[in-house]
């Protein structure tokens, strides 16, 4: 698919995780170890769903690959070794969570303004990421007067707005309903398409998972370790047809026996 | 009628009903059961009271407002930047944190005389009066909201490399709003009351007309100045609750737990 004239396309990023280990303590409590042993490498440009029941570790996992938390044992590298490079990280949680007293548009154009970009430049990628998600009409709202599905939309929109290399969400539409929901997933894997950029998605959903990815991770309940690594067999154009077809059917029930096994 | 209308009548309608109501249920009452003027003035001698010593009682007014107001803008500044000091990590809150709490728990008549041998008679004394019973409430308020702020958005600013300035002006003081607003409206009523107590010891204002008033035994006086200082209090709330749905219009219905 050829990159949109206006923006040139992202290189992707690619990740490797070798041996991540994450134990939390509270004094008169046994320790929980969130992720244990976890191997996983995420090639440049890909679009890699972690699948896996609610607890099991996930969004541990994602939160230290964004560096948000650190690994007990274990390392993580970006690219051909190291850190991440300044600015190629963006992250979008599981709610919303945008600044109330902002509109859409200053909203969005917040990581620019907190990495000290010029004003003018702001003010242009963010209407740019606004128009991606498609809320070009609200850009002048504030958060209280859209719906959940138009905040999820701006928080993508803020995850966009720096043309990250690597994209990391955690269960972002988890809260959705189910047509918000489907809307957001086809958007998001045609901006992955556009873009080129790595995509790493967490979710506990077989469906969005096999919808969404090229590859699927599946990970066991807590310690979260990795149970199934499996290449998604389906066309890489994926639109709603697809959740009728056969092949779909047959790759989501690969990820239920994996998910079942963990 | 407008709805807007209609909501302002509503809302202002029923206080109303319930004002006239009750002072002429007073005038009545005091009258019909004889009672001496000293005890309890009718409204309307009060209020004859007010008209005959408007050159007297509007300077006072002035007086107290001034040295409330100055008190009530120090308490907030004061108490931001002490919210700020103790929301930067626990263990400072959990060194300074208690002593704070010296300001709520300080008798203010007990410790205005010790405000006069410090600032001397007059509007000094009376703005520390006004500042120490006012500064707890927004210490306390401000020091929740900042230490309120939504933990994922304290992550996005992270991964941005926000400073701590940064962090500070864009997310924790914004956020604090709502709570800073609230220490305020309770700091605006107390502040009244710490300069008036201020001023029964270091002179001027209300409070030294409501003190001759009681030794001229002229109580309908007294009920008047006690009347000026509270429609202070009430101009204050009122300023506070207006920047507060002015700061506020937009955050409306947005849920602020993470």
């Amino acid at each position: 698919m050829a990159a949109s004239e206006s923006q040139p396309a992202a290189r992707g990023l690619a990740v490797s995780v070798r041996g991540a280990r994450r134990v939390f303590r509270s004094a008169g409590e046994a320790d929980v170890v969130a992720v244990d042993g976890v191997d996983l490498a995420i090639a440049t440009g890909a679009f890699v769903a972690m699948l896996g029941p609610s607890g099991c570790g996930k969004s541990t996992l994602l939160r230290m690959i964004a560096g948000l938390d650190g690994p007990d044992a274990g390392e993580i590298e970006f690219g051909d070794g190291g850190d991440a490079p300044k600015n190629a990280l963006a992250y979008v949680f599981q709610d919303a969570h945008l600044l109330p007293w902002r509109n859409v548009l200053d909203n969005v154009a917040l990581p620019l303004e907190l990495q000290g970009r010029a004003p003018s430049e702001r003010r242009n990628a963010a209407q740019r990421a606004i128009e991606q998600v498609g809320l070009a009409d609200a850009a002048r709202r504030h958060p209280a007067q859209l719906s959940g599905g138009m905040r999820m939309r701006v928080s993508l929109a803020r995850a966009l707005v720096t043309e990250p290399r690597l994209l990391l969400l955690d269960e972002p539409f988890a809260a959705l309903d189910e047509i918000t929901r489907q809307e957001l997933d086809d958007q998001l894997r045609a901006l992955w398409a556009t873009t080129g950029m790595t995509v790493l998605f967490v979710t506990h959903s077989i469906a969005e998972a096999a919808f969404l990815a090229e590859r699927a991770v599946v990970l066991t309940r807590r310690p979260a370790r990795v149970v199934l690594e499996h290449a998604l067999d389906l066309p890489a154009q994926r639109d709603a047809a697809l959740r009728g077809d056969a092949r779909f059917a047959r790759e989501t029930r690969v990820l239920y026996e994996a998910l079942q096994t963990s | 009628m407008s709805a807007a209308h209609r909501r302002l009548l509503e809302a202002v309608l029923p206080p109303a009903a319930t004002f006239v109501l009750t002072t002429a249920a007073a005038e009545f009452g005091i009258r019909a059961a004889g009672i001496s003027p000293l005890l309890l003035p009718t409204p309307s001698a009060v209020v004859r009271a007010a008209l005959q010593h408007a050159s007297t009682l509007l300077p006072a007014l002035a007086m107290t407002a001034q040295a409330v107001v100055i008190g009530l803008s120090m308490s907030i500044a004061v108490g931001l930047l002490v919210a700020i000091a103790l929301s930067t990590s626990r263990w400072v809150e959990r060194a300074f944190y208690p002593y704070a709490i010296f300001f709520q728990i300080v008798p203010i008549v007990a410790i205005a005389p010790l405000l006069v041998i410090w600032f001397g008679y007059g509007m000094r004394a009376v703005v520390a009066a006004a500042f120490i019973v006012s500064v707890f409430p927004v210490i306390a308020n401000s020091l929740a909201g900042l230490l309120s702020v939504d933990p994922a958005l304290r992550d996005l600013f992270r991964l941005y490399g926000a400073s701590r300035a940064a962090t500070l002006w864009k997310l924790s003081l914004p956020w604090a709003l709502p709570n800073v607003l609230t220490g305020l409206r309770i700091a605006a009523g107390l502040a009244v009351i710490g300069a008036i107590v201020g001023e029964f010891v270091g002179g001027g204002g209300l409070g030294v007309v409501v003190l001759e008033a009681m030794r001229q035994q002229r109580t309908d006086l007294v009920f008047a100045a006690v009347l000026h200082a509270a429609a202070l209090g009430l101009a204050l709330f009122a300023a506070v609750n207006a920047t507060s749905h002015f700061a506020l219009r937009r955050w409306h219905s947005q849920e602020k737990d993470p």
